[in-house]
């Protein structure tokens, strides 16, 4: 009887720094996930793995700079968009990719988010979406759920949280997609994508948190998260954008899929004289 | 204009379009900036320039963008700046310690204005000097410089540039909004003539293992920029050679012990300052910026009551004049600090004085420039004269 | 319903890949993910543990050959644990 065979390395390794594995995600947490996508697609692409950059903020997804084996820029706490913007403007030719959490990218990050996406300049943004603060033990964020608990709100959040599908369309991404770290095929078709595709992407990863979100919200493992994501998630690229808030509380299906692909043009700033 | 955008000749211009200038002298190809009174000048001067050298000019949404960008251009190798003024210095706080910490070089100018909060946005003030010392959190060092003309504020923003990558430090310049907004004649030189020190580089192979903090003899590591296929890492969190999260108290304080004494070990190398009419001086008038003027002319008007007074001019605010001030202080009897806030340099000339002599201030909290007459009233209070 | 499906007449000119499971023990933080997940169902949750105490996943007795190397425990494993190898034919 064949068992499992235990190995040294894995295929992936060289592109992500596995002289610090194990990282330090929770068991269950799909950042992983999210960010081994995210590698996969960085293996896939014709982009020059020489020319590849992540940065990312503060927070559990801000270590995914930390582990990636390529120009990595682990910024302050909702400064990696505006960073990443000096990184493409400085120098064109790289392709710069923003890995950051919801708290990061859409609470202290809000402004730099959806000025990035105005600007439309050539960035792919991930935003692992886990509902919560995981890396202070969570919190509520931007996109707490109505009425979930965190360690902040204990009697059950009562903010309404952001779309952020509805709130980066308005803002004027040319890519907006939404998935969950079940969809991985999905999720590095569409990083592949966003890659290739001019102007401001942005792709929102839902991504378990058992141990600061799911704990205290009746899903104890990344499994039962999984299992949600399952029964609950539909195609909704039909929907209209301001349908698309999630809301665990009711019955209501969580949207997934690709909802703005269009092609305003791309950030580009002036130049007039030959180059210095 | 020649191709390198250089304006050599002479010029009229006022101390935010000379500083806009010096920038494009020393090679900055990117301005990320907010506007903001009495700065938003050099922001409009460079976004009309920087397009004619290939540079990149962008307007962020706030301050904490535009520092952000700049030290991404930094990263990536570009020579970057951005220009400010209190409350926008403020909102740079946090990610001036960045700068610090991943050792990007930065120019950040703060033209500064009356203050406190909204305080007095078209009048001077020179009250963030503890500020640009002390504003992030943290231990940490860095070269701040104080022009008091159009043409000083054009010099040391290519110093700043050339100080800034030698040892992989932000520079802040530390005007004031006379100097801003004064014309006065600025003679810029031919490209040829404007110094430029260039970045220590990693070159090694890209792919050997290259440790981007690995420090060298002056303690400043090669820099590694973003796209040379050193697939380097960056980061704000305590780190070690290889530039990976360290979060081991010996790690930390050899991390910050080294960043300290880069700049402190050098800072013979960074100070700068003037001085006027004090080889027979007995009172010393300390003062920078602006306020420098009117130093030197209440020294003359007491040398012409037979007073020996003297002035020292700090350009270097940060690190102080150490040397220069050693060399004079000995012969002095007092000393008098001249600067428009309520007593923030003048700390530091305590600090060294102690209590063995006298060491007085002229202060303002701003709004005007300091006229001469309070500061020569001061000379003759001291010189007790009567 | 009645099920209508027949055998496809080129079945056997159809080779059903093969995969060979290999596991990072150390890195393993024992989520299940690669168990639940898997889409042959041929994984279970090993009564060892690992260095640091987590179950680490094992093939199930009886379909130790039923891999077909579809990769989806290696891409929803979180921890560059597991991956899968095609056993050559």
């Amino acid at each position: 009887m064949r068992d499992v065979v235990f190995a040294e390395a894995h295929p992936l390794d060289r592109i992500i720094r596995s002289d610090r594995m194990p990282h330090i995600w929770c068991p269950g947490c799909g950042i992983g996930i999210a960010m081994r996508c995210y590698a996969h697609a960085i293996l896939n692409s014709e982009i020059e793995e020489q020319n590849q950059v992540v940065v990312s903020g503060i927070g559990c997804s801000g270590r995914v700079a930390g582990y990636m084996n390529i120009d990595s820029y682990h910024t302050t706490h909702g400064r990696a968009i505006p960073f990443a913007v000096g990184l493409k403007l400085s120098n064109p030719a790289l392709n710069v990719t923003v890995f950051s959490g919801d708290g990061d990218l859409a609470a202290i990050g809000g402004n730099h988010l959806i000025h990035g996406a105005r600007r439309n300049l050539d960035l792919t943004v991930i935003c692992t979406n886990n509902f919560n603060y995981g890396m202070t033990g969570g919190q509520s964020g931007p996109t707490t759920p109505y009425n979930a608990r965190t360690t902040t709100s204990p009697y059950g959040s009562p903010e309404l949280p952001f779309n952020l599908v509805d709130l980066l369309a308005a803002a004027g991404a040319n890519f907006v997609s939404r998935w969950t770290v079940l969809h991985v095929r999905q999720v590095i078709d569409d990083i592949l994508y966003a890659f290739g595709k001019p102007g401001f992407s942005f792709i929102e990863i839902l991504s378990p948190c058992p141990v600061g979100f799911g704990k205290s919200n009746n899903f104890e493992t990344g499994i039962e998260e999984m299992r949600l994501y399952r029964e609950r998630c539909e195609m909704g690229e039909h929907m209209p954008l301001s349908e698309l808030g999630i809301d665990l509380r009711a019955e209501r299906p969580i949207y997934i899929g690709r909802f703005i692909d269009r092609n305003a043009p791309p950030f580009k700033p002036v130049h007039l004289g030959p180059a210095a | 204009m020649s191709e390198t955008g250089i304006l050599t000749g002479s010029h009229f211009m006022n101390g935010d379009h000379a500083c806009a200038e010096g920038a494009i002298a020393a090679g900055c190809r990117l301005f990320g900036g907010y506007p903001i009174t009495p700065s938003t000048e050099v922001a409009e001067r460079l976004a009309r320039r920087l397009p004619q050298v290939g540079g990149v000019f962008i307007q962020m949404e706030d301050e904490m963008a535009s520092i952000a960008a700049v030290l991404g251009a930094s990263a990536a190798g570009s020579r970057a700046m951005t220009a400010t003024s209190g409350p926008g210095f403020s909102l740079m706080m946090e990610n001036l310690g960045l700068a610090i910490m991943m050792e990007l070089p930065c120019l950040i100018v703060n033209i500064q204005r009356g203050s406190p909060s909204t305080g007095l946005p078209t009048l001077p003030g020179q009250s963030d000097i503890m500020q640009a010392r002390w504003g992030s959190h943290g231990d940490y060092r860095l070269a701040a410089y104080s022009p008091w003309s159009p043409q000083e504020i054009f010099d040391l923003t290519i110093h700043g540039f050339n100080v800034a990558d030698r040892y992989r430090i932000p520079v802040l310049l530390m005007a004031d909004e006379v100097v801003g907004h004064m014309v006065e004649r600025v003679v810029i030189p031919e490209a040829a003539e404007i110094p430029f020190w260039d970045r220590k580089r990693a070159n090694g192979k890209a792919g050997e293992t290259f440790h981007p903090f690995e420090p060298g003899e002056d303690l400043v590591p090669p820099f590694a920029h973003a796209g040379e296929g050193y697939r380097v890492h960056f980061t704000g969190l305590t780190h070690d050679t290889r530039g990976y999260p360290d979060m081991s108290a010996e790690m930390h304080q050899q991390l910050v012990r080294r960043l300290v004494d880069k700049v402190e070990r050098n800072s013979a190398k960074l100070e700068m300052s003037d001085d006027y009419e004090v080889e027979d001086a007995n009172i010393l008038v300390l003062s920078y910026g602006s306020t420098a003027r009117s130093a030197r002319r209440a020294v003359r008007e007491a040398r012409e009551l037979g007073i020996k007074a003297g002035a020292l001019r700090l350009i270097s605010i940060w690190p102080f004049p150490e040397q220069a001030f050693n060399a004079l202080a000995d012969q002095m009897d007092a000393f008098i600090v001249a600067e428009v806030n309520l007593g923030q340099m003048i700390t530091e000339v305590e600090r060294r004085v102690r209590t063995s002599k006298p060491v007085s201030g002229v202060h303002h909290a701003g709004g005007a420039m300091l006229p001469p007459g309070p500061i020569l009233e001061e000379i003759k209070r001291v010189a007790g004269h009567a | 319903m009645q099920v209508f499906a027949r055998i496809p007449v080129n079945l056997e000119r159809f080779q059903i890949p093969r995969g060979i499971v290999y596991l990072i023990l150390e890195r393993c933080k024992g989520c299940n993910l690669c168990v639940e997940l898997c889409p042959q169902q041929i994984l279970e949750v090993s009564p060892e543990t690992n260095e640091k105490g987590y179950h680490y996943p094992q093939l199930k007795a009886q379909s130790d050959r039923h891999c077909v190397n579809c990769e989806f425990c290696a891409m929803v494993c979180p921890e560059f644990a597991i991956y899968t190898v095609e056993e050559p034919q």
